[in-house]
């Protein structure tokens, strides 16, 4: 089932009982490392999911941005899921989260230089390649700059989807924080970024902090993020729109609201 | 600034290779990430140490054995030995054996699906049949009543008296469960995981009967095709 340009949200498996009513989210995504097992209740249950709903792979562990070549065997996992799975989408992060035979279980940044891009882009087509699929490429949160970046993140990744033919997940709360992480306007990252690629967007909330704002997933999405939101599908029309929450869980009820919020946006403006 | 000493500087104290303040929130993210990760899967470990000990504990055990590869289904699997050398639980002896429990829980809910043998099966010509463990059979023998306490901390009361010995742990279908379970039944599914048939598995001495009750009650074999 291909992704329907309309509210899902991350499915999570106490929310199952809810997901039974008709018509409950328009489509779930997983995070694709969760369900990289044998057998058991967690694939049961998400071979149920995908007979009713179209689902959307999102990938936390590739290490698309790492230094040292990408983990074959992971890649191996991987395509045995989406082979099994079948979903409408892959997508994966610019970061790195192994390095030394370590994972590190978060995103790590990465300079947008050419040595990177090189990198990044011969990790992508490997990935495409290997999956037999186009992947989307989501944008960072940023909270530090480095010294050795040469060019806009923004261009970074639209020479990437130029190069590699992949497509962009457009992160709406992430260019929010890396905004105010970083002080600069996001309404500026957004016209400079590759809106003509974007497959699929992700909204989100985050903890209230102070010098710093950190990707939490853990609260209702920001009214400066549903305004970002609104601006973005004023340009593009709608895209298959993801609501984030994946700490401080709520009720589905209010998942619902936050998904039924986008639907809203999604519906006023024109295909 | 390069991936080897951010990684490096993350699961160890050192100074900031780059960004300063602003690398500690990684810092923090790995070890908080990692530790909930662990306290997810050792849920009944922690309800005996406490929050704050467990939390201190995995700081320890996240630099000695972070994960391989990014599926943290199983990471942890070096945690039940790694705490039988860690000095501070020492006046919890019996807790590496609760670990190993809430370990091999987790791998008997991951592994393959498989429909059990069915007894009937064996009213036939029983040396006909190949006869292998479940994928999800999984064998512990315990020196303290582990299963007990670990059922106690479980909430659990049907296996709160459980003695120390031998226990098995299987699923049949979707949902996992424990038992205790008669000498020699580790060595009989090691047998048969080893090729041997059913009544050459089954050690000298043992009480076979009771050896495969247990494991047709529990549904800890599956029959191999030739």
């Amino acid at each position: 089932m291909p992704l329907p340009p309309a509210a899902g949200i991350g499915f999570k498996p106490r929310h199952a009982a809810d997901l039974a009513t008709p018509g409950a989210v328009s489509w779930l995504e997983i995070h694709a490392e969760n369900y990289m097992v044998d057998g058991g209740p967690r694939l049961a249950l998400l071979a149920d999911m995908a007979a009713t709903f179209p689902v959307s792979a999102h990938g936390v562990g590739l290490s698309i941005g790492g230094e040292g070549p990408l983990d074959g065997e992971h890649l191996a996992r991987l395509r045995k899921l989406l082979d099994w799975l079948k979903p409408a989408q892959f997508s994966e992060h610019l970061a790195w989260s192994s390095h030394g035979g370590a994972y590190l279980n978060d995103l790590l940044p990465l300079p947008c230089n050419d040595a990177a891009l090189d990198r990044i882009c011969a990790h992508v087509d490997q990935v495409q390649q290997y999956l037999g699929r186009q992947m989307l490429l989501e944008n960072p949160t940023s909270y530090m700059t480095f010294d050795d970046s040469t060019m806009p993140e923004t261009d970074f990744l639209a020479r990437i989807g130029q190069r590699t033919g992949c497509g962009m997940l457009l992160d709406i709360e992430n260019v929010f924080l890396s905004a105010q992480n970083l002080g600069f306007a996001p309404e500026s990252y957004l016209d400079a970024y590759p809106l003509d690629m974007v497959g699929e967007i992700h909204l989100a909330g985050h903890a209230p902090g102070d010098d710093v704002l950190i990707d939490t997933h853990s609260a209702p999405v920001g009214d400066p993020v549903w305004a970002l939101y609104d601006r973005v599908l004023r340009r593009i029309g709608p895209r298959p729109t993801l609501i984030e929450w994946d700490a401080d869980l709520p009720d589905f009820a209010i998942l619902q609201a936050e998904a039924a919020r986008a639907q809203a946006l999604l519906s006023r403006v024109p295909a | 600034m390069s991936q080897a000493r951010f990684a490096a500087a993350l699961l160890s104290g050192a100074a900031p290779p780059v960004g300063a303040a602003r690398f500690e929130i990684y810092r923090a993210s790995v070890t908080a990430s990692l530790s909930a990760t662990l306290a997810e899967a050792f849920p009944a470990v922690e309800k005996l140490v406490g929050q704050r000990f467990f939390a201190a504990m995995a700081g320890d055990f996240i630099r000695a054995h972070p994960p391989r590869h990014p599926v943290m289904a199983l990471w942890g699997d070096a945690l039940p030995g790694w705490l039988a050398g860690f000095a501070p639980a020492a006046s919890l002896p019996y807790l590496p054996e609760v670990a190993a429990i809430e370990q091999a829980r987790r791998e008997s809910c991951h592994a393959a699906d498989a429909p059990p043998l069915d007894p009937q099966r064996l009213s036939g010509d029983p040396a006909a049949l190949t006869i292998a463990p479940h994928p999800s059979a999984r064998t512990l023998v315990t020196r303290w009543p582990a299963l007990s306490i670990w059922a106690r901390n479980a909430d659990l009361p049907a296996l709160a008296d459980a003695p120390a010995g031998e226990l098995l742990i299987c699923r049949p279908a979707l949902a996992v469960q424990a038992r205790p379970a008669p000498d020699g039944t580790a060595a009989t599914l090691g047998a048969l995981s080893r090729g041997l048939a059913l009544d050459a598995a089954l050690p000298a001495g043992a009480a076979h009967g009771d050896i495969l009750a247990c494991l047709f009650s529990a549904g800890a074999l599956v029959e191999r095709i030739r």
